[in-house]
């Protein structure tokens, strides 16, 4: 989908350019909040922490802090939180109002573990954070927060003296004497400064966008005036900083000084550019820190409209406080300092100490829960196209797949299937039949998703709003009626996703007699749930429009991640709690992973999108949002002959793998371009089909302890500096390395693979390499360069069908990749594909693949599961091996057999021929 | 009934022809023709040669050759196919992948022999249907074939016709042509006399109008004498002329005495006779004591301009008027508004000022010059007229041979839809075809038309290139690129577009039957047998 089209203000600002238009958008100086936080110099905190106000239970620490400027006090809480992470929270001690804290993300009330006190002084604390020899060294004035272990600062807090908290005030009426006793005096009860201190001195003054802010023609009105937060963090001996999406960026994040802060503010952006800081659809407040040393992460867990200053320096510029008994090494540490500038709401900031970069995604699974399990076919081919017209139209696409070979699960229908844009309907003229058209994709095995928007006509024939309105279920503009903006069906309301009695009620549109014309191969598509509003702020909602008692402002990131949820949860409950749901959403927010998968929104035909594809995906998956992917082929323009192949050939390696085309560009079904071509998209999807065991194996992972699928070579060679910054490549699990090729015109490039000692193998040719070296490839236009590590094995099914699920009973074919030392293993994960049997039942097989003194074997690794197959090992394939005089199968029953097997000498890639035994239980394989 | 006893009669000839019956025993999924190379209980060699295998590795579910061959009856091999039978209806092979895929492909079911899927064998319902589909549309294609023979018979004729009009055409372009050239040696042989009486009447008239302004001259000349010979002395000296300033050489506001010298000559004061040069050099500039305006000056240039710009206001004054239909009206009217202004400006030299040269008017034409000239004239008409008629054969000829000169098919048979339009009317637009022309749509309720696409060229495969039409050039789109339309041409007995769609934004497609495409039919049993293979 796209952004606004029909509106008049962008087809005046389209003519003749496809660049962003960056002017509807804010910078940091346009936007009020961002503006005053910034122009904070450091090194000046007027923070003190009243050591007397310490408290220490059981759970946590709490501590005052104060103003200094203007006496207004906060409330430091700090939590040792199980699993090696630390979370500090700062709110104003009584605020005028209550200020938002972000419900639903947290899977739960994170368990603690107690904190005990070292030593004391009227200079600061020194806590004990458990085992390791952490340390929480809480200094008074200026306040500040170290984490240490051993004699090594890990991460500070406020250190630049940064933090800035905007307490809630009353409105000052400017006509008023600025001396205005009586708002003073009200300010002062609120504020409760301590007895004894000195009389506030009012460091007020009111300033430009404090309490109403114009951008272009729209004004937001600020009742409750300025709120924003802002906090500093210094990572010593850091230099790489990764994650916030979502941006169109490299994966390393940069640093901000002399531009734009990264902003995190879900927004429509129509056409947008790569290579820049700006908002974009979703918002994941969290950044993973990065040093051969160690990785760390800071979770923000705050809604709002939110700065990510970064810089970095190797001065040593960190100053420790008194409490700190050593003197600090090197000034030449290099280091990076990050600051977060949030609107509104409340500091709550999870440090997540790693070491490790999988300690890291575990952590954060711990907090925000993991990846969605999606059905097994979602994590093959989707065929998508704004639009596909009619029913004839989607059974001409899906006879074409079938003429022409190629492989593909899911057929899409965007915002044209509906009757006149009302979600949950079907254009009677062009979808008359669709359970007609769902049987017939169910006959051949395969599904279709259609698009639910989450903007809903106004329009008093419409069921659905209707029932939002008497329900009272839209959000509410500042003067408290419904609010209204304009979207595809014309002016359209909001429903309060923020509200459980409306995701409910949403959730239960989607049962079969509700949804008209819907089946259980029908899936779900969230588009424009940032909220896209045509005629809003910025292509949004206003800030000062309501949900329930809070504003946009405080909860904007958060819709899309409520939207998306409350779809599959409509989803499950349609079957009863068994099925699994598949939604696609285009905005997000932490803890978005759990329902569904999201992609990159609308891109362009272009190489620098495809290129950009990569480290956009690979920033979401180190924040836990593995299932994503971007529109192959580039969602508007269209694209060349050549890099259409290679968008295919990039996919069919990433995790959504779904192509998508503009309304107004050519027809581009795999086989519009001549048979070579149509060969060579094929062949493409074919591999990933091939493949779809492993990818099922690594979703597993990822929803069961939140490690990504798609990761950045530094997340398994952490030590290894040549990697951190490589975003053109990237390995699937531990065991694939991928370096697609996204250079028009490509003769070769250069892969870096990593791993001193370690081999790999090209999964096309066998072609053994060693690690650590830069290893160049020629390529031509069917090239995909991919390579398998050595000590792994990898189950594929080599038999590719017209849909995943025609391939449910296949056998398996497993790559045995040898590491120098002769040893390789993996994983072989089986269930039903579809249900949540898995986890209710334990119905699922999961096996432990070894090989190891000439012997391969498999093993269960889950005695409690159970669940049979009619797969079986079709053929093992091992790599970098040596010729065995003969090749003995054993059963558990006892029985041995003989194997046949053929040995390629050139490339020593040793083939058993048809073990023929059942993928669920144990055998062995004996070579001599 | 009967088409049961032709399915009988059918397959017992088919069954004699190739000389086996249907249950011959050889490997799943092998077709008949390949039978021979699957020998039971002799190794098997793979198709490709590449290598042999025990007969017990055929079909057992692992593929052994790199061609497949080995696993014609399993999904073990991705490159294998599978043939199915499908008795009573048409023998199909397909990729080995969908083999107990759980889709019943084959319509003999024997594809899912072990997948758990029910399939229903509905070779013989599909048989059956196919051969009432195929004989209907053999009807259609007799009697299209038919009417496409008349068509052909039409064209022809209407093709002579208009070769016949051509020829005829190009008869009379002929004489046209040498009366045309005819006409041009007596319009310019009456030219040429009408030329010369025109400039010796001008001539006489210049000579004349020279006279006339030689006398002026001397007159003004004298005048001016009087005027400056203040003292009457009977010459004009240095002083008397020096209050002239007007014809200051050097215009730096003085005439000096030395200045004044240089205008009479060198000399101190000069007759009457010798002011007669002086004279020539200064009457340009010289200000009659009691004319406060200089003198207009003999011959202005720009009054040629001024005439001719007068005397022919459309040619090139508003070229903006010609710019193009584009102009929307509120542009038209900005343009008649500014025409409406430029009236009103008061014209500077449209009129110019009488003055005493001029005053007086060329003669008209003594009668011998006039009645030449009317002579000539009557000829340029003629030869005009002339003219004009050729250019209207020509332009006959052009569209008869463009006419001719169309791609109507091998045979013209397309010809009957030139310069016809066949709509359809869908639930929102009505489509509008005109073939060699153009395709367009229509909102039908309000709005203007769209045009999707102008004539291009045939555009179908190789071999029936003439199954295809395409339009392209049509309105452009937003974002998008220009409209365009491919319109399918099947057999059918009447000429009707049959559907309209826009499989991708912009580019439609438009389903039409004309008996123009039918093909000779086959006889009716051909047909089925063609189509219908054990």
């Amino acid at each position: 989908m796209m952004g606004p089209l029909l509106v008049l203000w962008l087809a005046v600002c389209l003519s003749g350019t496809w660049a962003v238009d960056r002017g509807n958008f804010k910078t940091c100086d346009q936007s009020a909040f961002c503006k005053r936080q910034r122009a904070l110099k450091p090194g000046q905190s007027p923070y003190r922490a009243l050591l007397e106000t310490l408290e220490l239970t059981n759970t946590k620490l709490t501590l005052q802090l104060i103003n200094d400027n203007n006496k207004v006090r906060l409330l430091l809480e700090l939590y040792r939180l199980q699993g090696n992470m630390t979370r500090v929270k700062i709110n104003e001690l009584k605020p005028l109002k209550p200020r938002f804290e972000v419900p639903d993300v947290l899977i739960n009330d994170p368990p603690t573990e107690p904190l005990s006190l070292l030593s004391q002084d009227e200079n600061g604390v020194v806590l004990s954070l458990g085992a390791d020899s952490q340390r929480l060294i809480v200094s008074a004035k200026p306040f500040r927060l170290d984490i240490m272990e051993g004699r090594e600062v890990l991460l500070s807090l406020n250190s630049r003296g940064l933090l800035a908290f905007e307490h809630l005030r009353i409105r000052k009426d400017t006509k008023v004497d600025p001396e205005g006793t009586e708002n003073k005096e009200e300010n002062e009860a609120a504020n409760e400064p301590a007895e004894g201190e000195e009389k506030a001195k009012e460091d007020e003054k009111v300033e430009d966008g404090m309490w109403e802010e114009t951008f272009k023609s729209h004004t937001d009105s600020k009742p409750n005036g300025p709120s924003s937060i802002s906090l500093d963090f210094s990572l010593p001996g850091v230099e790489n900083v990764y994650g916030i999406p979502e941006h169109a960026d490299s994966l390393k994040l940069k640093t901000t000084d002399g531009g734009d802060p990264y902003r995190l503010f879900n927004l429509d952006v129509f056409q947008y550019e790569v290579f820049n800081p700006m908002a974009l659809y979703g918002a994941i407040p969290v950044m993973l820190s990065h040093s051969a040393q160690r990785t760390m992460g800071i979770f923000w867990l705050n809604a709002a409209e939110t700065w990510v200053d970064i810089s970095s320096n190797t001065a040593g510029k960190t100053v420790f406080g008194q409490m700190l008994d050593y003197v600090q090494g090197s000034s030449e540490t290099p280091q990076t300092d990050v600051r977060w500038i949030s609107e509104s709401g409340i500091i709550d900031v999870f440090i997540m100490l790693g070491p490790t970069p999988t300690d890291v995604f575990s952590q954060y699974a711990s907090l925000t829960g993991t990846q969605a399990f999606p059905p097994l076919s979602a994590l093959a081919y989707h065929q998508c196209r704004w639009n596909y017209n009619d029913q004839e139209d989607v059974a001409a696409v899906d006879q074409g797949f079938d003429d022409h070979d190629i492989p593909y699960d899911f057929i899409w229908l965007d915002i044209e299937h509906t009757d006149g844009k009302r979600y949950f309907t079907w254009d009677p003229h062009k979808f008359p039949q669709p359970k007609d058209m769902l049987q017939g994709l169910l006959d051949k095995r395969r599904k279709m998703v259609t698009i639910v928007d989450p903007h809903i006509k106004v329009d008093s024939s419409y069921k659905i709003h209707n029932e939002i309105r008497s329900k009272g279920f839209y959000v509410k503009s500042k003067d408290g009626g419904d609010y209204e903006g304009w979207c595809w069906p014309g002016n359209s309301g909001y429903p309060d996703f923020t509200n459980p009695e409306m995701r409910a009620w949403w959730a239960s549109m989607f049962a079969y007699d509700q949804y008209e014309g819907s089946m259980e191969n029908m899936y779900t598509w969230n588009d424009m749930n940032e909220p896209s509003v045509f005629n809003g702020p910025e292509v949004t909602m206003h800030k000062d429009a309501l949900h329930g008692n809070w504003e946009n402002r405080d909860l904007h990131n958060l819709y899309g991640f409520y939207v998306q949820r409350a779809t599959a949860e409509g989803l499950i409950e349609r079957s009863g709690g068994v099925e699994r749901p598949f939604v696609l959403a285009r905005a997000f927010f932490a803890g978005s992973q759990r329902y569904g998968a999201v992609w990159t929104g609308d891109n362009a035909a272009e190489w620098d999108h495809l290129k950009i594809s990569i480290p956009m995906c690979l920033s979401l998956g180190l924040v836990g949002v593995s299932f994503c992917g971007a529109d192959v082929g580039g969602f508007f323009k269209s694209p060349s002959t050549e890099l259409l192949v290679r968008w295919y050939q990039t996919g069919a390696y990433q995790p959504f793998f779904r192509a998508h085309a503009h309304l107004d560009t050519p027809r581009r079904e795999p086989w519009l371009f001549g048979p070579e071509n149509t060969a060579l998209i094929r062949e493409a999807v074919r591999q990933r089909y091939a493949l779809l065991p492993y990818w099922y194996q690594l979703f597993y992972h990822a929803h069961h302890s939140g490690q990504p699928v798609m990761r950045p070579l530094w997340v398994e060679y952490p030590q290894d500096t040549a990697t951190f910054s490589m975003d053109d490549q990237f390995l699937l699990g531990r065991d694939l390395l991928v370096h697609p090729v996204t250079e028009e015109g490509a003769r070769g490039l250069t892969a870096y693979l990593p791993g001193k000692g370690e081999v790999w193998f090209d999964v096309h040719t066998f072609q053994k390499h060693n690690g650590a070296q830069n290893l160049y490839i020629p390529v031509t236009i069917s090239s995909i360069p991919v390579f398998q590590r050595g000590g792994s094995i990898i189950p594929r099914k080599a038999r590719v069908r017209r849909s995943s699920s025609c391939m449910e009973h296949d056998p398996y074919t497993l790559f045995v990749a040898l590491s120098p030392k002769r040893f390789a293993q993996g994983e072989l994960y089986i269930d039903d594909g579809h249900t949540f049997n898995f986890d209710k039942h334990k119905q699922f097989i999961h096996r432990r693949l070894f090989f190891a003194n000439n012997a391969l074997s498999s093993r269960n690794l889950a005695p409690g599961s159970q669940f049979t197959t009619f797969s079986w090992i079709e053929k093992i394939v091992i790599l970098g091996a040596s010729k065995p005089s003969k090749a003995t199968l054993k059963t558990p029953d006892g029985k041995e057999s003989l194997l046949e097997f053929d040995f390629d000498a050139s490339m020593s890639v040793l083939t058993l021929r048809k073990p023929g035994v059942n993928a669920g239980v144990d055998w062995t394989v004996v070579l001599q | 009934m009967s088409c049961a006893l032709l399915l009988l009669l059918m397959s017992l000839a088919l069954a004699m022809g190739t000389g086996a019956a249907v249950e011959i025993q050889r490997p799943r999924g092998v077709p008949l023709s390949k039978r021979q190379f699957y020998e039971e209980n002799k190794p098997f060699t793979c198709l490709d040669g590449s290598s042999t295998i025990p007969f017990d590795r055929i079909n057992d579910d692992y593929c052994d050759c790199r061609d497949g061959s080995d696993e014609p009856g399993t999904a073990a091999c991705p490159n294998g196919s599978f043939h199915c039978t499908n008795a009573g209806f048409r023998p199909a092979f397909i990729p080995s992948s969908r083999i107990n895929d759980g889709i019943c492909d084959c319509c003999d079911t024997t594809d899912e022999y072990n997948s758990g899927a029910t399939c229903q064998n509905t070779c013989r319902e599909m048989g059956r249907k196919e051969r009432e589909s195929l004989q209907i549309m053999a009807e259609i294609t007799k009697e299209g074939f038919m009417l496409k023979q008349q068509l052909i018979h039409e064209a022809k004729r209407g093709q002579e016709d208009k070769q016949g009009k051509l020829t005829e055409l190009q008869g009379s372009k002929k004489g046209l042509e040498e009366k045309v050239e005819a006409l041009r040696t007596v319009k310019e042989t009456a030219e040429d006399p009408e030329k010369e009486a025109k400039e010796r009447h001008l001539k006489s008239w210049e000579e004349q109008k020279e006279l006339i302004r030689m006398e002026k001259d001397k007159t003004r000349m004298a005048e001016a004498f009087l005027e400056l010979d203040d003292d009457a002395d009977g010459y004009v000296s240095v002083a008397e002329l020096q209050s002239h300033l007007e014809l200051d050489p050097d215009s730096d506001g003085s005439l000096t005495e030395t200045e004044t010298q240089g205008l009479l000559g060198g000399a101190d004061k000069v007759d009457t006779s010798t002011f007669e040069t002086v004279w020539s050099g200064i009457k340009d500039k010289y200000l009659s004591e009691g004319l406060s305006d200089p003198p207009a000056p003999v011959e202005t240039p720009q009054e040629e301009e001024t005439r001719d710009f007068v005397s022919d206001p459309d040619s090139d004054h508003y070229p903006e008027d010609y710019a193009g239909e584009e102009e929307d009206v509120e542009d038209d009217e900005e343009d008649d508004h500014e025409e409406e202004e430029e009236e009103k400006v008061p014209p500077t030299v449209q009129t110019p000022e009488k003055r005493a040269d001029d005053e007086v008017s060329m003669p008209p034409y003594d009668t011998e010059t006039q009645s030449l000239i009317d002579a000539a004239q009557k000829a340029r008409d003629d030869f005009d007229e002339a003219e004009r008629a050729l250019r209207e054969v020509d332009d006959q000829m052009k569209n008869l041979e463009k006419e001719i000169g169309f791609d109507f098919g091998p045979s013209a048979e397309f010809a009957y839809l030139y310069s016809q339009c066949y709509e359809l009317s869908t639930s929102e637009y009505i489509y509008r075809l005109c073939p060699f022309n153009r395709v367009s749509q229509k909102p039908k309720f309000g709005g203007s038309e769209t045009n999707l696409g102008l004539w291009g060229q045939w555009a179908g495969p190789e071999d029936s290139l003439y199954s295809v039409m395409k339009y392209d050039h049509g309105q452009g789109c937003w974002q998008g690129p220009n409209r365009s339309t491919t319109v399918k041409l099947t057999c059918g007995k009447e000429t009707v577009v049959t559907s309209t769609s826009e499989p991708s934004r912009c580019e439609y497609l438009m389903e039409f039957t004309t008996p123009a495409v039918c093909q000779e039919p086959a006889s009716l049993d051909e047909v089925l047998q063609g189509h219908t293979e054990l």
